[in-house]
């Protein structure tokens, strides 16, 4: 018998304390014949920290929020194989479907290798992929072929077909070609580029080396957020070990494919997700987007020929040479194919990183695999595409995820945020919130963009604050169209979703703001209205004493009532009243 | 002309080394700036000056680089920057409670620092790490699930360690 001991440590899974539980385990195990290593995100992030304990490199047991207190027990569990004291902590059968109902093909060694170990992803099939292209001489046209046949289309939201890219880039007259990841992850609600880097750096690598090789680029970059430096770190580390090992460099393998790799830290700038404007990032410059065309693949990175694809695209590219592309255009619908990684978040159970093949429902996402919301609370909306998507009502949680019915609803697939919200959420101070991100994150480049996302933001302040007029809803849609048709690039034309979407489905909440100056939701606090009744008030000063303002006043055993001239509306009587005697409004 | 304010007096020598590696390599300002914030913590004026100078372009054009990325800060900022993320999963999931907590716990702005210089507030897009929102991080360590208590609990702990009240 054989055991080993793996501690989930992506940045969530050490926010949840999975280094203190690594650190209590270490000098349990010094000593012993029993290794113990660090794995990256499995994407059960609500059971974090996760601990597995493996027999003969086969999973034994999966430990779930496990806390430091727990080492002794796990350390005697690993050394006896006896699993009866830390039996309180496996996953449950039920937990444990979260992960069997989905396809993990860019997720395929995430919390399983150690990010941080070549040799763990070699052991997982890492660089079989470009070793094949380079020692049986696959042709660079013979690559976009493949994956022309996969249908594999840009995971960072706009799904163009990647294979097209590629051949244009490969296709443009001059011998200098860059490759570019884009990592720069900026999308409110989504991770799953992160948990990637952070989980599978080497999968990123082979991908981009096979992309460089089929486009004939002898320079890849990728462009991380600064906001994750434990994914730049362990890319880093990674960008090493497979430069010594030799996968990357001059004359790789012996062949006349050439590639160097570097990482350049993004700064924080929403805007730079959009090609052009990471390009001019890159560059140096304010990262704001240019006038398209000519488009990258023709005059990117330096006006050169450039290719640039996000994060989980590239993840897929290995996997696709290992398998054809027949089985990975074998998944999902006519319109998309292959699979598709989401960051299932907000009032979720189950929230982590979800990959499904296209094709499945919203509802199988959010409800099967989800567990649907949490603290017995109605659905009411997802979120997804962040600030350039839209929210998706109840009635349409049959939706096929593809990348045509999903903008059919008004919302979109982008990168794959998937914020879940419940009755309690209300739909106009979404709206206002998103459009507070874009307006905030506008380059100011053209005007339909910088003013007209701040009059989006203006109008709907308005509203929230209950100082919404007549008419507004009009001047809304106008305006939306506006900027939509107008803007430059794709942070404007998009920005104007997250209201229409909104629009769309909840147009009786806007209503319900506007005329009847009422949050249906109550969340709102301008338009909150609270009240004690008397009948139902035993008066037993609880409220009054809670209440940080003092606005409620009464004698004992005698109804009390709230000043609502004092009142803040922090709702802190209700939730002391045991008699329900206080409602809001 | 020098603009006349600057009194500071930032020991440029440290940036040296960062400058002979990416002064004269294309497009490198903003690894330049993101070296010289890690040095100074900030971005001082005569910094800005002297990497416009090193560089061969304009203080302008520098500076028009660093306002424009929200990394980039030009006051000194406190030992412990607190980054409470606001990105929609948080959002949904109550971050406005931790920033209140924060703030009037701290008596710091959005953008502000305590006056004891430990802590600096600040409140960004999202962080990455939706499913345990609200989250945020004190200089590279993240905290998830947070509730007002568990936040002032953080921060209180952080406080005995610097022998603050």
């Amino acid at each position: 018998m054989s055991m080993r001991i793996a501690v989930g440590k992506g940045s969530c899974g050490i926010a949840a304390g999975a280094q203190k539980v690594y650190d209590a385990l270490a000098p349990l195990l010094s000593g012993t014949d029993i290794p113990l290593g660090t794995v990256g995100c499995i994407g059960m992030c609500w059971l974090e920290p996760i601990v597995d304990l493996y027999e003969n490199d086969t999973l034994k047991a999966r430990l779930v929020q496990v806390r430091p207190e727990d080492a002794q027990n796990i350390a005697e569990a690993a050394k006896t194989g006896d699993l009866s004291a830390v039996a309180d902590r496996i996953i449950t059968a039920e937990d444990s479907e979260f992960l069997t109902k989905q396809t993990r093909i860019a997720l395929r060694n995430c919390g399983i290798i150690d990010p941080d170990s070549l040799e763990s992803a070699k052991a997982a099939g890492g660089y079989t992929a470009i070793t094949h292209i380079l020692k049986d001489g696959v042709t660079p046209e013979a690559v976009i072929e493949c994956i022309k046949v996969s249908g594999l289309a840009g995971r960072g939201g706009a799904g163009f077909p990647t294979w097209f890219k590629w051949n244009a880039a490969r296709q443009s007259a001059g011998d200098e070609k860059y490759l570019i990841c884009n990592a720069d992850e900026g999308d409110p609600g989504a991770f799953m580029d992160r948990a990637v880097i952070e989980s599978d750096p080497h999968t990123l690598i082979e991908g981009m080396l096979i992309g460089a090789y089929a486009i004939g680029a002898q320079e890849a970059i990728v462009y991380v957020r600064a906001e994750y430096p434990l994914a730049i770190k362990r890319l880093e580390h990674a960008i090493a070990e497979a430069k010594t090992a030799g996968y990357i460099g001059k004359n790789i393998m012996g062949t006349d494919f050439s590639c160097d790799f570097r990482i350049k830290a993004g700064a924080g700038a929403f805007v730079c997700g959009e090609e052009t404007a990471l390009i001019e990032s890159l560059q140096g410059q304010r990262g704001m987007p240019r006038l398209k065309p000519p488009f990258p693949a023709a005059a990117g990175y330096w006006y050169k020929p450039s290719n640039i694809n996000n994060v989980e695209t590239y993840a897929n590219v290995a996997w696709i040479i290992n398998n054809g592309g027949e089985a990975f255009a074998a998944m999902g619908t006519e319109d998309s194919k292959g699979t598709k990684v989401f960051a299932l978040t907000g009032k979720i159970k189950r929230g982590g990183l979800v990959e499904i093949p296209m094709g499945m429902t919203l509802r199988d996402v959010i409800f099967d695999i989800g567990g649907g919301i949490r603290d017995g609370k109605a659905f009411k909306a997802v979120q997804m595409g962040g600030p350039s998507g839209g929210c998706i009502p109840a009635e349409l949680l049959d939706t096929v995820i593809d990348y045509k019915k999903l903008a059919a609803t008004g919302a979109i697939m982008g990168s794959g945020g998937m914020v879940v919200m419940d009755e309690s959420t209300c739909m106009v101070s979404m709206a206002k919130f998103f459009l507070d991100f874009t307006a905030k994150e506008s380059c100011g480049k053209c005007v339909h963009c910088r003013i007209g996302t701040k009059r989006l933001q203006e109008i709907l302040t308005r509203i929230v604050e209950g100082r919404g007029k007549e008419g507004d809803i009009e001047l809304l849609e106008e305006l939306c169209n506006a900027v939509r048709d107008g803007a430059l690039c794709g942070l404007g034309q998009t920005a104007p979703n997250p209201v229409l979407s909104t629009l769309r489905y909840f147009r009786d909440e806007f209503e319900a703001h506007i005329t009847d100056k009422r949050c249906p939701a109550h969340t709102c606090t301008d338009l909150l209205h609270y009240e004690i009744h008397a009948d139902a008030c035993k008066g037993c000063t609880a409220c009054a004493r809670k209440c940080p303002v003092s606005a409620i006043s009464g004698s004992i055993k005698q109804p009390h009532v709230i000043d609502q001239s004092k009142c803040i509306k922090c709702g802190q009587c209700i939730a002391t009243c045991k008699f329900g005697a206080i409602t809001v409004e | 002309m020098q603009c006349q304010c600057q009194q500071q007096q930032s020991d440029l020598s440290l940036l040296a080394p960062v400058l002979k590696e990416y002064a004269a390599v294309p497009g490198s300002l903003i690894t330049i700036l993101q070296h010289a914030q890690e040095i100074y913590g900030y971005l001082p004026t005569d910094v800005i000056y002297h990497i416009a100078e090193q560089t061969g372009t304009t203080p302008a054009r520098v500076m028009g680089v660093a306002t424009f990325y929200t990394q980039f800060r030009f006051q000194p900022v406190g030992k412990y920057l607190i980054m409470l993320c606001d990105g929609t999963a948080c959002h949904v999931n109550g971050s406005s409670r931790i920033a209140a907590a924060v703030q009037e716990y701290l008596h710091v702005e959005n953008g502000g620092t305590t006056a004891d210089g430990l802590f600096s507030f600040s409140i960004v897009a999202c962080l990455g790490c939706c499913s345990l929102s609200p989250v945020m991080m004190i200089n590279e360590d993240t905290y998830g699930s947070l509730t007002p208590a568990k936040v002032l609990d953080i921060l209180k702990e952080i406080q005995a360690k610097e022998g603050a009240a």
